[in-house]
């Protein structure tokens, strides 16, 4: 029993690795993350204009890039698109972090666009009929008055999206890293390896946590918050175009 | 929050109403037709008040006259100028629009309101905008809630916003779709006041209604559709006192 604790709760080992872990390990998977979730959110935002678009040639390779970014297992991804990228032999690209956080934008694109489609769509269409009657083009209308609105109510499923990101932040380690490139995993990976004890993954368990776990709390304040901030019926009921009692058609 | 929401003093302001036709205009959702040929015409500063049944189609009507809705036939004039060549961004500027709802942006101020077609369809510099707002809200009897988000305002409060910012842009012709039928009863009256007050001052105005209180006294002409298309139009005596079709006649055994 003794032994079996000893394997998760060697302390000295857990002293050892944390100040790589927090040193470095912490800082670069934040890199990762907080790059591919902007550009992520760029490639969504692109995603969500399109899918909503009334021209089906938007519309239709949004939906397939959609499809297939979400329907990939992570891993495979990344393997791809970073061997992809590798094999193309750029001469300035030796780092696997541009690759990395590319292969995860387009990834979390896929998700993102989804989310911010969702939101832009449950903006009452009342809005953009507002902003059409008042001149603004469909264009104008998206990013001035839809878009604001949108954004709010997604603001949970979004950080529930960065959490994810932060996850898969560890399977870069596929595309090779060297030891001051490494994040959180790889570091309590190869730890946990030259040591064969497997406190160092745990000591990683905890820095991960540290970052997921508050952003949690996060989405649960926003999303009460959200709830809470009632607005009054008249301003949010859909239009009704179809009148209740079609007497007469 | 004192405002009152009764009638607010007739402002001095005069309009350059345009005259707006519609002519045979024909619309379709899907299989159904729901305009079939439907006619409406709005002389320079006068009122046309448009009455019938619901789902007759009065508001395809008034969404096809500043192309909310997409007709599949037929002709819009604007000051006898056909629209089909005009920028439709263009022809909505000059053809202002209030709905049922008020559709507010419910992140912006009152002001706010007002000021991002200014901004952004006028090119209008910050401080232009935000003067012209502050007089429009006057111009409604609200100018001290310039700051207020709509949540923050009576629904009457809202529609007068709603009001203001389609009069901000300065439109020859304005469209009501119901203004009043979302409104608690006693909130309606300084609705209907303000725009009895805009006939007046010689806008033109489409308005859809069911107060047939304010048709007869406000309206040049009163329109009565049913089922996609115009059955009987003509000075408001004439429809309420003299009748002549069965279907009005029958509608209003209904409404009055
Ligand atoms: N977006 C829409 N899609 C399909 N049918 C619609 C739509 N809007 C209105 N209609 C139909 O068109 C007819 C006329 O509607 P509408 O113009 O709203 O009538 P009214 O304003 O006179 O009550 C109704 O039968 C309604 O069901
Ligand atoms: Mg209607």
């Amino acid at each position: 029993m003794n032994a079996f604790l000893h394997n998760f709760f060697d302390w000295q080992l857990i002293g050892q690795v944390l100040p790589d872990l927090l040193g470095y390990g912490l800082r670069n998977t934040l890199v990762l993350a907080v790059a591919s979730a902007l550009l992520g959110s760029v490639i969504g935002m692109v995603l969500a204009v399109m899918g909503l678009s009334h021209r089906w040639w938007l519309r239709l390779p949004a939906r397939i890039y959609t499809d297939l970014f979400r329907g990939l297992p992570a891993a495979l991804t990344i393997l791809i698109v970073g061997e992809g990228v590798f094999s193309a032999q750029v001469s300035w690209l030796t780092s696997p972090y541009p690759v990395a956080i590319l292969a995860m934008s387009l990834m979390s694109g896929a998700y993102i666009g989804e989310i911010f489609r969702s939101g832009i769509q449950s903006v009452d269409k009342g809005q953009g009929e507002a902003c059409r009657a008042l001149g603004l083009t469909h264009g104008q209308a998206l990013r001035l008055v839809v878009v604001p609105q949108g954004v709010r109510r997604v603001l949970p499923a979004m950080v529930n999206q960065f959490i994810a990101i932060i996850k898969d932040s560890s399977l870069v380690y596929f595309l090779g890293l060297v030891t001051s490139q490494r994040e959180l995993f790889r570091i309590g990976q190869d730890d946990a390896m030259t040591t064969g004890n497997l406190s160092p993954l745990l000591a990683t368990g905890l820095c991960y946590l540290l970052l997921t776990v508050p952003l949690t709390h996060l989405v649960n304040s926003i999303d009460r918050r959200l709830r809470e901030g009632s607005r009054p019926a008249a301003a949010t009921d859909e239009p009704s175009l179809v009148d209740p009692k079609e007497a007469l058609v | 929050m004192t405002t009152p929401d009764v009638a607010v003093p007739s402002h001095s302001h005069r309009y350059e109403g345009t005259s707006l036709e519609a002519r045979d205009v024909r619309m379709r959702f899907g299989p159904v037709e729901v305009l079939r040929g439907a006619d409406l015409l709005a002389p320079a500063g006068e009122v046309v008040c448009v009455i019938g049944p619901s789902g007759s189609g009065k508001s395809t009507l008034l969404r096809c006259l500043n192309g909310l809705e997409t007709r599949s036939a037929g002709r819009i004039l604007l000051g006898g100028e056909d629209t089909s060549t005009m920028d439709i961004n263009v022809l909505r500027q000059r053809v202002g629009m209030v709905f049922q709802h008020f559709n507010l942006f419910p992140h912006k101020t009152a002001a706010q309101n007002i000021m991002l077609a200014l901004r952004h369809v006028k090119k209008m510099p910050q401080e232009q905008a935000e003067a012209i707002a502050r007089q429009r809200l006057r111009d409604v009897g609200l100018a001290d809630r310039a700051g207020h988000r709509p949540t923050q305002l009576s629904g009457g409060q809202q529609q007068r916003v709603a009001i203001a910012r389609a009069l901000a842009m300065e439109p020859q012709v304005m469209l009501f779709d119901e203004v009043t039928s979302a409104l608690d009863p006693e909130l309606v009256k300084g609705i209907l006041q303000l725009m009895a007050d805009l006939a007046r001052g010689g806008m033109t105005m489409v308005v859809v209604t069911h107060e047939m209180g304010f048709a007869r006294k406000v309206a040049d002409t009163v329109v009565f559709m049913d089922a996609g298309v115009v059955v009987e139009s003509g000075p408001p005596e004439q429809i309420f006192d003299a009748p002549s079709s069965p279907r009005l006649k029958t509608f209003l055994s209904q409404v009055l």
